[in-house]
This record gives C-alpha cells, sequence and structure tokens, in this order.
C-alpha cells in the first residue's frame, strides 16, 4: 500500500508536476507516513531518477527545473508536519543568493536557486536589485554557509566586490563561502575579488556549492 | 527591405563617395527571403498587443510608470507593471520616422538608415579580449575601446561603431563617456553606445554629442551618436536604460532597445512565442518614446536565441538564431522602423568552424531581410571576448554576404554570348577581352585557403593568422583623422564635471 504511495511520489517529480506531488504529499501525511520517509523513500527516488537521465543526456534542463519545483511543493507540505514532530530534513547546506544592487536581471540567479535546492540545498532568494547590508543582514539570519551574488551589468558586477568587502569588514568572510555568476564573470575576477567560485551556467553552480561544503 | 521609403531618394551619396567606397554596405539587394507570411506577422503582432494589454510589462522607472499613467495605462505602481490599450500602442507607433540619418563625425561616412542599407558595425560590451600583441586573454581597459576603434576606422566593412569592450579601467557611473570618447577619438565613423545606463550618463553623452555634432540644431539632423539598451526579459525593462533613452531621445538621438529573449528560459520554447515576448518589450518601449516625443528617431533591436537544453546557457548561435535574424527584420518593417540586428557573436571559443558557420548564416539571415544595422563583428564566447582575427574573418564574411546579395545579373553583356561564340568548344575564355573586362567582379577571398595542399603542409598556418596579421597591419599603419583637440578637451571637461555632479548628488 505504502509503496504504490512511494511510486506515485516519485512519478510526481518524474513528471515534473508539482499539483500531483502536492495531491500525494498531503496523502501520504493522511495514511500517517512520516513525512521524512516520504522524502527519502518517494520523493527523493524521483529527483534522483531524473538527476540520472539527465546525466545521461536523456532528460533536458527544463525538466531538471520542473523536478525542482515539483519537490518544492511536496517539501510545503510535509514541512509542516516535520516541524511539528521536531524531525528536520537534512540539507546540504544554507544558500543566500541575490542579484546586486543597481541590477535587476532575475532568471539565472533564480534558476540557480531551483538547481539549488533540488540538490538538496535550503535556498534564501532575496530576489533583485538587493543592497548589501540586506545581503549580510540575512547570511546572519540564517548562518549561511553559501552566499551567490549575481550582476548581468559590467558596471553592476563591481557590486559583487562590495559585498565580499562588506563582509571581511563585518568578520562574516571566514563562516561564508562566495559564489558568484552572470554573464561577465570571469575566472580571472573570481580571484580579483577574492571570491569562492563561479559558474557559468546553473548546472556547473550545483557541482560548485557542493564542493565549497566540502561534498564531492 | 519592405519599408515605405521617403519619396524622391531623399538621401543620396555624392557621387565621390560612391567613387570612394569608404563604407562597404549592402544595398539594392537581388536576393530577397520568405520568412514568415503578412498573416503570420499579423498573428505576431495581434498576440504581441494582447500580451501587452492583458500580462503588461515591468518598467521599473517612477518616471517612466508616471508617463505611462498619463498616457491612458492601466499601471500597477507596486509591481511596476504597465498594461495598454493596443489602439494607444499602434498609434504611438505609426509616429515612428520609417528612415533617417545616422550621423559621422566625416559626413561622406553617414549611414542612411531607409530600408535600403546594411551596415555592419562591430559587437559590443564585451569584458575580455585576446590582446594582439601577446594573443593572451585579459580582461578590458579603455585603450582597448580606442585600439578597436582605430582598426575599425580603417576597416572599410565597418559601417558604424558599438562600443566595443568595457572600459573597466575606469569608474562604473562614467565608464560610458570615457568609451564614447575614445571612439571619437580614433574614427570618424558613426557611434552607438549601448553602455548607457542612467539619466546623469545620458545627459552627459548628450552634451558630448553636441559638441562633436557642433550644436544641438546640428546632432538632431546629423547624430552622431545613438543610443541601444537592453530590455530585461521577459517582459521587462531596465529602468535606468528607459530613463536614459528618453534623455537621449529628447535630444533627437536615435534610441533603440534590444531584445535578447532565449527560448526556454526568459522566453517560451517555442520561435513564435519567443517573438511574441521580444516583440512586446520592444514595442512598448519604443511606444513610450513616441508618446513623450513624437516623431523621434527610434530602432528595433534584436538578438534572441535559445538557451542550451542542456545547461540554460545563452547560446549565442544556431539554428533559432538565423531565423530569428530574418523574422525579427519582418516585425521591424511591419512597424516601419530601422532594425539593429545581433549577428554573428558566435558561441566558439576560437575562430574556427562553429565560428564560421554561426556568423556566416546569422550574417547571411540578416542581411537578406535587409536588417539595417548589423551586430557586431569581433567577439567569441557569445560575445564576451574580443577577438581581432575574429573581427577580420566577420568581415570577410560580410563582404561575402554582400557579394551575394548583389545576385546574379542577367542582361546581354552577362549572357556573354559574344565571348562564348569567340571562344567556342574547347576555347579558353582567359584569353577574352569580356574576361578582363569582368574578372574583378569575381570575388578575392583574404582568408580562404587556396593553396596546394603541400603549402600547407610546409607553413602550417591559416586563417586565423592572416587574419590576425591583417588587424595589426591596420593597427601599426592606419591613422585616423583626430578629434579637434579643442573639441576633446571639452568632452573631458564633461565627463568631469558628470563625476564631480555625482559624487555631489545624493543618493537615490
Amino acid at each position: 500500500m505504502n509503496q504504490e504511495l512511494f511510486n506515485q511520489m516519485s512519478q510526481s517529480i518524474v513528471d515534473g508536476n508539482p499539483k500531483a506531488a502536492a495531491v500525494v504529499a498531503q496523502a501520504a501525511l493522511d495514511a500517517g507516513i512520516n513525512p521524512l520517509e516520504a522524502i527519502t523513500k518517494g520523493f527523493v527516488i524521483g529527483v534522483d531518477r531524473v538527476g540520472a537521465a539527465f546525466t545521461n543526456g536523456d532528460a533536458f534542463l527544463p525538466e531538471l527545473v520542473m523536478a525542482g519545483e515539483s519537490m518544492k511543493a511536496a517539501v510545503a507540505v510535509l514541512e509542516p508536519e516535520m516541524r511539528r514532530s521536531g524531525t528536520e530534513r537534512k540539507t546540504l547546506g544554507r544558500v543566500v543568493l541575490a542579484t546586486v544592487e543597481g541590477d535587476i536581471h532575475e532568471i539565472g540567479k533564480s534558476l540557480v536557486g531551483t538547481m539549488l535546492s533540488a540538490a538538496g540545498f535550503e535556498v534564501f532568494d532575496l530576489g533583485v536589485n538587493v543592497p548589501a547590508e540586506k545581503i549580510l543582514l540575512k547570511i546572519r539570519e540564517v548562518n549561511a554557509s553559501i552566499v551567490g551574488l549575481s550582476a548581468l551589468l559590467t558596471t553592476t558586477m563591481v557590486r559583487q566586490r562590495e559585498v565580499i568587502d562588506a563582509l571581511e569588514k563585518e568578520d562574516l568572510r571566514a563562516s561564508v563561502k562566495v559564489m558568484v555568476g552572470g554573464a561577465p564573470v570571469t575566472r580571472e575576477w573570481v580571484a580579483q575579488i577574492r571570491a569562492d567560485g563561479y559558474s557559468e551556467d546553473a548546472i556547473g553552480a550545483v557541482v560548485v556549492a557542493k564542493q565549497l561544503v566540502g561534498i564531492s | 527591405m519592405g519599408r515605405w521609403l521617403l519619396p524622391n531618394n531623399w538621401w543620396v551619396y555624392p557621387e565621390a563617395v560612391i567613387m570612394s567606397n569608404l563604407i562597404k554596405s549592402i544595398t539594392n539587394p537581388k536576393l530577397s527571403i520568405n520568412i514568415l507570411t503578412d498573416e503570420e506577422v499579423r498573428q505576431i503582432h495581434h498576440a504581441t498587443l494582447i500580451t501587452i494589454e492583458s500580462v503588461g510589462v515591468r518598467f521599473p522607472s517612477k518616471k517612466a510608470l508616471t508617463l505611462w499613467e498619463a498616457f491612458g495605462a492601466n499601471v500597477d505602481h507596486d509591481k511596476q507593471i504597465i498594461k495598454v490599450k493596443a489602439d494607444t500602442i499602434e498609434k504611438a507607433l505609426n509616429k515612428a520616422p520609417p528612415a533617417y540619418v545616422l550621423g559621422a563625425r566625416d559626413p561622406q561616412q553617414d549611414c542612411p538608415l531607409d530600408g535600403n542599407h546594411v551596415f555592419l558595425a562591430t559587437d559590443g560590451c564585451g569584458v575580455e579580449i585576446i590582446d594582439i600583441n601577446n594573443s593572451k586573454r585579459r580582461s578590458s581597459c579603455l585603450q582597448d575601446v580606442a585600439d578597436i576603434a582605430c582598426i575599425a576606422d580603417g576597416t572599410e566593412e565597418i559601417g558604424f561603431h558599438w562600443v566595443a569592450l568595457s572600459a573597466q579601467d575606469k569608474p562604473p557611473e562614467s565608464r560610458g563617456l570615457y568609451e564614447i570618447q575614445a571612439v571619437w577619438q580614433n574614427s570618424t565613423k558613426h557611434v552607438q553606445t549601448e553602455s548607457i545606463y542612467n539619466e546623469a550618463e545620458a545627459q552627459a553623452a548628450v552634451e558630448m554629442a553636441t559638441v562633436v555634432a557642433g550644436g544641438s540644431q546640428a546632432l538632431r539632423e546629423r547624430p552622431v551618436l545613438s543610443i541601444m539598451q537592453c530590455t530585461a526579459s521577459p517582459l521587462g525593462q531596465d529602468g535606468g536604460s528607459i530613463e536614459a533613452a528618453l534623455i537621449a531621445a529628447e535630444a533627437g538621438l536615435p534610441t533603440g532597445f534590444m531584445t535578447m529573449a532565449a527560448n526556454l528560459t526568459t522566453g517560451p520554447a517555442t520561435l513564435a512565442g519567443n517573438l511574441v515576448v521580444g516583440n512586446a518589450e520592444v514595442l512598448t518601449a519604443l511606444a513610450l518614446i513616441q508618446l513623450v516625443y513624437p516623431g523621434a528617431p527610434v530602432f528595433y533591436a534584436a538578438a534572441q536565441t535559445s538557451s542550451d537544453l542542456r545547461t540554460g546557457a545563452y547560446t549565442g548561435g544556431g539554428p533559432e538564431d538565423f531565423l530569428y535574424g530574418a523574422a525579427t527584420n519582418r516585425l521591424a518593417d511591419f512597424y516601419n522602423v530601422p532594425l539593429s540586428m545581433g549577428a554573428f557573436a558566435t558561441g566558439a571559443k576560437d575562430p574556427n568552424w562553429q565560428a564560421g558557420l554561426e556568423n556566416s548564416l546569422s550574417a547571411f539571415m540578416a542581411c537578406v531581410s535587409m536588417a539595417d544595422m548589423l551586430l557586431g563583428a569581433g567577439f567569441l564566447h557569445g560575445s564576451r571576448i574580443w577577438s581581432y582575427p575574429q573581427m577580420m574573418l566577420d568581415c570577410e564574411i560580410f563582404s561575402i554576404v554582400h557579394k551575394m546579395m548583389g545576385g546574379i545579373v542577367v542582361n546581354d553583356e552577362t549572357l556573354a554570348l559574344g565571348a562564348i561564340a569567340s571562344a567556342g568548344p574547347g576555347g579558353n575564355f582567359l584569353t577574352q577581352p569580356h574576361t578582363l573586362q569582368h574578372m574583378r567582379e569575381v570575388f578575392l577571398p583574404n582568408y580562404m585557403d587556396r593553396r596546394p595542399y603541400n603549402t600547407w603542409e610546409e607553413k602550417g598556418d591559416d586563417a586565423r593568422d592572416w587574419a590576425l596579421e591583417k588587424a595589426r597591419k591596420t593597427y601599426n599603419n592606419h591613422v585616423p583623422k583626430s578629434l579637434d583637440p579643442k573639441l576633446d578637451k571639452e568632452l573631458g571637461r564633461i565627463i568631469a564635471a558628470m563625476e564631480v555632479n555625482i559624487k555631489s548628488a545624493p543618493k537615490t
């Protein structure tokens, strides 16, 4: 009986269907299944299947993104119960994401957010045009292990350095890894501003983030 | 190509210019392409108007939102989204002039945007360069902007400039001004900037252009500067860019808006849907300019593409790009405004097979549909890394397309019956006077390897080496007509004053 529900959970992720994921998550709770078990025996199996298909070249980015969205929908249903029972989902780390001040370009940053949360990170996305103070505040508040800073314009890219300077000034630099991204960002720029990593695309960002928290 | 032209050859090159051939442009094309039917264009137009009216477009600028409200748009100030009735958009677009001139410091190098010319520019806004001397990759600086402008000035295929690279050694808030000054110092050709993002910088740029043109009326008649802004796909604008464009339009500078909506990420997976998204962005921006400054010269700009299926990365090439190159021109023709089309811009990392393929097909599709402005020569890795060899190779691609666009001329002379009869069966056309007369019509490439196999084997060089050599030669030998030192000093003063103002202004 439970196995059938687990299969449905996994399938809702493979289908990239957030609505179905939420419905089957609720059904699991109604059937008295432990929410953590629902995640590990059901939904995560789906994520792994999509991930494997992607690695093989049989699945594409939109499928990965929709799997991530479906996972989010399922976790949203399961989370209140987990909180009540005091069980917590183990994550790979907390990531604060923002597009820097003066820049309103959102898509790349949001895509990185979806990929990171699908990979098991807990993501706090502050949106676009975010001043350094606000980013630092959030890093402190959630005790983030990674901060991701996005900028598309050559003129706003310099703000990535300002955030790093602020982190150093506030003695936060040692406790948080800094990832930067955006079309004008290069490896040389990363070295110049003393960031810890960058990627030219969202798939690469997951690899970099995992390396930064010591998981390969 | 299908744009309504102004009557009576309103713009005619002086005879001398045709002879001196300062700028190579495509004109009087014999080739054409049927990319979208009239009905399909109407469907895209209709879908765009529905999108603008019911979904809306984000304008993150208080000034723009206030203006839109005054023109009767439905404005959501919290979300900064405007929804506009179809009628308002259509009426506004009707006010845009179908043709005008991009002025140059040297009037002989003016570029008439009249629907019957294609002008090539350098590509722009990159951040790295392969150094001309040591061929090492590094960050771009102001001197690179100057060097590229000088080489482009001495290259006939380049009709006008985009600011090729970001002057990263200059402060971000005034960088765009140093860049246009550097281009004017090194070239007499028209400058189109794509890196002025706010009102203060635009104001200073207008002042500088006024100095170069010799007064504000002269600037209106032959604008030596035009401004291109990027939209923020999907369905959004950049607030500072819109405000900068309004300043430029007020002074009569041609202003354009470029959509880079990409399949899968910032646009739908389907080509038609992505055209709708991009069209809604460009049309709302152009309409706002026309509502505020009716009759101001504006242009449509696009560099649409597809995101990579596996990584979501910007691709800078592929069959979708090629189709957009021609389709966007159909849309610009439908709205009767000039088009600045992003072509070239290969995703390749080196001037290689991929670069040649992508840049040839994208350039051809944009040219065969007669895009007025063709962007742009010189970049690798999706418009990020400047390469001098790539610039020269792109110029040759343009020359090849230029030749192809002339098509096949059929008349008594070209049918060559006399020469055919004279040579006869088994005869030699090399000895015919007709051959001597017409041989220079045959295209002579600079960078195609037509040598014997063994020569290639021994030398081991190829197009990339020859193109770099050509760039170095131009760099070392070309002396651009310098800017009057008095004017140049004035430009410097304007930049300095702008920097002081920015520092003393309260931060908003």
